[in-house]
């Protein structure tokens, strides 16, 4: 199926579709920022103290660490 | 009044509306502590790359026209796929590992199997319907993957039957990026209308729009918990935008930063706003960053 290019429709078709959108957007029911800025936070400290990179890695359990070269003595 | 007149009054008064809705929730602002950059010196141009779910394996698209895979802890090529097409803008990995998709100029999404027994990699789907480049793709499963194109539209497709679902239109420039909620059937795409939308895959709609960013959107990431997601654009800084308030909770920019943002990252917790041309693993164990100096470095 050949994909609607909106920039190619009449005005008119263009404004319709966008006020159809609106509609349906403004209905929305919003939850109050504090409300959600407070979830994000605690989520984030509930889990970033297991965060690899936040909280390091030890060295031996790190498979990307640098690996030594071979010396011969 | 002529009937293009009433729509644009209607069209107004609408968008007063919802501005007026978001305000009345906008009653604190959100103030996180702002770590400055990880990964100096990759602020560069968008180089295609991703990890695997296995967190080990990496695929990068390289400039002469290969994929390759790679093993991050050893460092070896354990792939190298030649492609059609020298100019890929993004590759991506299946989440089983069995299969790579990339994109070529043709705008046709070509899927790699990994996993044919005979030891080379061929062409394995392909998915055409894109009338312009394909920006950025995520696979749901095996399967359906969901791709992002400069012809506007978001479009989701099953590779198996070589058919899509009607496109998902509304935004008015190209879409740039796209990232799967976590565990459900939504996402969110970034376009250089400056605009990110949520879209319903099932229902094929777009269920919310979120504006304020002041050019192109260049890189989305959804919070690990997908009720926040993060963008990154063209006006150097990146933004958290919240599901459930409809809006934007904060804005990060340093004065540091001047450049165009083309990629950004949650690390597991969503402590940590990765931001660059980079990927973070599943497992939240590294960061790997790619630039136009063709070299993938890996970070944690």
């Amino acid at each position: 199926m050949p994909a609607l290019h909106i920039e190619d429709l009449p005005e008119q078709e263009k404004l319709k579709l966008e006020v159809e959108q609106l509609h349906k957007e403004v209905k929305l029911q919003r939850q109050q920022v504090s409300k959600c800025s407070k979830e994000i936070k605690n989520y984030i400290k509930e889990h970033s103290g297991e965060d690899p990179l936040v909280k390091g890695i030890p060295e031996d359990k790190n498979p990307w660490k640098e690996k030594g070269s071979c010396v011969i003595s | 009044m002529s009937e293009l007149d009433q729509l644009r009054q209607e069209a107004e008064q609408l968008k007063n509306q919802i501005r007026d809705a978001r305000k009345a929730c906008a009653e604190a602002t959100l103030s996180l502590r702002l770590h400055t950059t990880l990964t100096q010196g990759h602020l560069a141009k968008i180089y295609a790359m991703h990890w695997g779910t296995d967190s080990r394996l990496l695929v990068s698209a390289s400039q002469d026209g290969k994929l390759i895979i790679w093993d991050s802890y050893t460092t070896n090529k354990v792939h190298s796929i030649p492609l059609y097409s020298f100019w890929v803008m993004t590759c991506e990995y299946a989440p089983s590992g069995n299969y790579l998709a990339c994109d070529g100029l043709d705008n046709i999404c070509s899927t790699y199997s990994l996993k044919t027994g005979e030891g080379n990699v061929h062409v394995s789907h392909e998915l055409a319907g894109h009338t312009g480049y394909l920006s950025c793709f995520q696979f749901l499963d095996d399967n359906q993957i969901v791709t992002s194109s400069a012809d506007t539209t978001c479009a989701c497709g099953a590779l198996k039957r070589a058919s899509r679902q009607p496109p998902f239109t509304g935004h008015t420039g190209d879409v740039m990026s796209l990232s799967l909620a976590p565990n459900t059937r939504l996402f969110v795409s970034g376009a250089c209308d400056a605009s990110a939308k949520l879209w319903d895959v099932p229902k094929g709609m777009c269920r919310q729009t979120f504006t304020g960013h002041e050019s192109d959107i260049n890189g989305i990431c959804f919070f690990p918990k997908n009720n926040a997601f993060a963008t990154g654009s063209d006006d150097a800084t990146c933004r958290l935008f919240d599901l459930r308030a409809d809006q934007e909770l904060m804005t990060y920019s340093h004065d540091n930063i001047i450049c165009r943002i083309t990629s950004v990252s949650f690390s597991k917790s969503g402590c940590l706003l990765l931001t660059g041309c980079l990927g973070v693993t599943d497992d939240g164990m590294v960061v790997a960053t790619g630039s136009w100096d063709s070299f993938l470095k890996i970070w944690n």
